[in-house]
């Protein structure tokens, strides 16, 4: 974990008892609190809470692919997105990882069909995730239906 | 590996428009 921050992340840590006006700045209502911010000044990852190594590697993952995302570095942020969800397939985070890398390949190349085919590869490995609720009105209408 | 981490919100964040890396920002109530 550390290497993967070290590799991907400029990072800083904020004490409380030290630093209470950059608690403020940032509107951290609790500890232990951590964001992701581009050089755009964009928050791309907000995590509040423990959680267990995976998960929490997983979320760093996501705030990497997601600031890929928002440079528009379309194959990066699909190939993190892609590694995250292969890498931590139990996580909370991994739906959410396939639903934006099936964003990257509407955005980078305006092919719908990760997106649409998103919702059924989804009800298999993730039925409760919000994100296969959210993946649902991408999936083509039948005539009439 | 030990994580180096920084105290400077601000350098980081111009550091962040350099690299194109995000700046983790991990804010804790821990002593250091």
């Amino acid at each position: 974990m550390a290497s993967f921050i070290e590799k991907n992340f400029l990072p800083v840590r904020i004490q409380v008892k030290e630093q209470p006006a950059t608690f403020r700045r940032f509107g951290v209502l609790w500890t232990p609190t951590l964001l992701a911010m581009d050089g755009e000044g964009h928050e791309r990852l907000h995590w509040v809470g423990y959680a267990p190594a995976d998960d929490f590697l997983a979320q760093l993952e996501m705030g990497a692919a997601n600031a890929a995302f928002g440079r528009k570095q379309w194959e990066e942020a699909g190939r993190r997105y892609r590694e995250l969800a292969e890498r931590h397939p139990a996580s909370e985070a991994a739906p959410e990882a396939w639903y934006w890398e099936a964003a990257t390949h509407y955005m980078g190349k305006k092919d719908h069909l990760p997106l649409e085919t998103l919702a059924s590869r989804l009800e298999r490995r993730y039925p409760n995730s919000i994100w296969t609720k959210k993946a649902a009105p991408y999936v083509p209408q039948e005539p009439g239906g | 590996m030990t994580i180096e981490w920084g105290t400077d919100v601000d350098a980081a964040l111009s550091e962040a428009r350099a690299a194109s890396r995000p700046a983790l920002l991990y804010f804790t109530a821990a002593p250091a």
